[in-house]
């Protein structure tokens, strides 16, 4: 079974951040939000192993 | 009337009447710098250890108040020292590795800077701007004295300029009145507001961020801070949405508040407000004293082009990037070291003017790259939106747990030098297995040698450094000789110059620039593309 990967994975972070909140851009909070969850969905549905993410959705409840 | 529009740390070059004042038409100089900052003067040193007649022209004399730019890079210090003026730096500056990052209280991570064995300079020193500027106003005074032609006229202020195709006209101000000079070359360095830029109507475009920060220095003994730079977000001592804490020599410390846009500057300039926040910060039986302390907003803009004809641009007058990373002050260097052997050739009739085009773009790709780095920490530092606000935090949050998040936390990415990729100069990499690092266009990396470190060996003129290969004694194309360095394995006891320079290679041949840029290199010595790598890299091609 693969596992959740939480270590660094993204080449180039801070070009992905920027991107991710130029996204953003000129929204509203609530259009924002709406982004955001498609935004989730999309990525989900590409992981696709269901054990991932329930992993990944056990992974955000942690807080600090 | 003549006053100062700021405070002097030290009186240095105090006015004295010159010459050129008396003359009935105006006296023409090859290069006049203006402004006496750190920029400036690194310019003068530059062009007076070649023997180029350089005359700056302040508005002061000597070296403003105020820490200001804390932050020197590696990079700027190597160029500091082909300019023979690091080691004093190094002596009087601290030397730090370490940082931390807070979110509200509690720490998140903290990183090292991991300096790499091998070098002869560390990766950052921290150390007042005064200091900096009085060691390199210090070695113009000696090379003055050892027969450089530099001169520094202060309280001279440049009132108008006007450009001929061919040179410049100069209406300089002094506590004598009014004189007039000619220059073949005029460098802009009087800093980030530009009075230059202004005269002549050059645009200045960009990004301004509407946050203010608070400086404070004070002078504390405390052993409950380390030599480490602490980087606070949202702290709960409210005195501001971010904080940093950073040492400098003189047991003074640099605290930085975040304290919003929409602020009463005077109000918050009192020393009884600075102190409450400070207190609240350090808590109330901390004893200090403060030294300096400064509202600041910023920007992160350049000029379209740092050459107009005969007008040159360089450090803060030309690109301006918020303070977050050191980019400041270190570009500015690094403009120096690019322009200075540059001029110098076309001068000297050495290469064509179309060379100092080459100073353009390769540093135009520098302030981009340097804005790029600023305006992404300045946009987590302070993020715009409150989307913007969230995610960060998230990632604050999550860094505190896992990993993958700890490289997009941005509390300032640090200065490292520019590599010069796709430069016109660059002749095609075709050393096979080479290492990345040492590319053509890369500045070159130090290496410690069986006498000394291989860096004060290149630089100040074209050289070719032949590693394990066969090479001449030098190479003289076109008016312009580069020496050769030849070295060995022998030389390399620990194995530093191999990784730099060789990777797969079994040996290779470098031409490097004065500034210390690689422009070719391959695994053996041809003449003949060598020689086309020389014509090349001074714009000959």
């Amino acid at each position: 079974m693969a596992e959740l990967i939480l270590t660094p994975n993204i080449a180039g972070g801070d070009d992905f951040y920027e991107e991710l909140i130029n996204a953003h851009d000129g929204l509203s909070k609530a259009d924002s939000d709406a982004y955001n969850a498609r935004l989730l969905l999309i990525l989900a549905n590409h992981i696709g192993d269901r054990d991932i993410l329930s992993a990944a959705i056990n992974a955000a409840k942690r807080k600090a | 009337m003549f006053d100062d529009r700021y405070t002097l740390a030290y009186r240095l070059y105090p006015y004295e009447r010159h010459a050129d004042q008396d003359k009935d038409t105006p006296v023409r100089h090859p290069v006049v710098v203006m402004g006496g900052g750190p920029i400036g003067i690194a310019t003068a040193v530059d062009l007076g250890q070649q023997g180029i007649p350089v005359v700056v022209l302040d508005d002061h004399e000597g070296v403003g108040m105020g820490s200001r730019a804390i932050c020197f890079a590696k990079r700027c210090l190597e160029i500091a020292d082909r300019y023979g003026a690091a080691k004093p730096m190094v002596e009087k500056g601290v030397v730090w590795n370490i940082g931390k990052v807070f979110h509200k209280d509690g720490q998140v991570f903290d990183f090292n800077l991991l300096p790499e064995e091998g070098h002869e300079f560390p990766a950052f020193i921290n150390m007042q701007q005064p200091y900096f500027e009085s060691f390199m106003i210090e070695r113009a005074f000696e090379l003055q004295k050892q027969g450089a032609p530099i001169q520094i006229r202060g309280k001279n202020r440049v009132d108008n300029v006007v450009v001929k195709d061919d040179h410049v006209v100069i209406e300089v101000m002094t506590p004598d009145g009014p004189y007039t000079l000619e220059a073949d070359w005029l460098i802009g360095a009087d800093g980030a507001s530009s009075p230059l830029r202004t005269m002549l109507g050059y645009d200045f475009t960009g990004k301004v961020f509407q946050d203010s920060f608070l400086i404070a220095d004070i002078k504390m003994k405390n052993d409950n801070f380390p030599t480490e730079r602490w980087f606070w977000f949202e702290p709960s001592h409210g005195s501001g949405a971010s904080t940093l804490l950073h040492k400098q020599p003189d047991d003074v410390w640099r605290v930085d508040f975040q304290i919003g846009w929409d602020i009463d500057r005077k109000e918050e300039m009192k020393e009884e407000n600075i102190r409450r926040r400070l207190d609240a910060f350090l808590g109330d039986d901390v004893e200090y004293e403060m030294v300096w302390s400064s509202i600041y907003t910023f920007q992160c803009k350049r000029m379209e082009s740092f050459r107009h004809g005969p007008v040159l641009f360089a450090g803060d007058a030309a690109h301006q990037v918020s303070p977050f990373g050191a980019r400041g002050a270190n570009s500015g260097m690094q403009d120096v070291d690019n322009l200075g052997w540059k001029l110098g050739m076309v001068i000297n009739g050495q290469a064509p003017e179309s060379l100092l085009d080459s100073y353009n773009s390769e540093r135009v790709h520098g302030a981009e790259e340097n804005i790029l780095n600023s305006t992404r920490s300045t946009d987590f530092i302070t993020p715009k939106s409150e989307m913007s606000h969230l995610l960060r935090n998230a990632v604050l949050e999550l860094s505190e747990h896992y990993e993958f998040a700890r490289p997009l936390v941005n509390s300032g990415r640090l200065s490292v030098p520019c590599v010069y990729d796709g430069s016109s100069l660059n002749s095609a990499d075709a050393l096979i297995g080479g290492p990345a690092r040492t590319r053509p266009g890369a500045p070159c990396p130090d290496a410690p040698l069986a006498d000394g470190f291989l860096l004060p060996k290149l630089g100040g003129q074209f050289t070719l450094l032949a590693i394990n290969a066969e090479a001449p004694e030098a190479l003289t194309e076109d008016g312009i000789t580069a020496n050769v360095l030849s070295l060995n394995s022998s030389d390399d006891k620990t194995g530093a110059l191999a990784a730099r320079y060789l990777g797969e290679a079994k040996s290779a041949v470098y031409l490097i620039r004065p500034d210390q840029h690689v422009a070719a290199r391959r695994e053996a010595y041809d003449e003949n593309l060598f020689r086309a790598a020389l014509k090349r890299a001074t714009g000959k091609e």
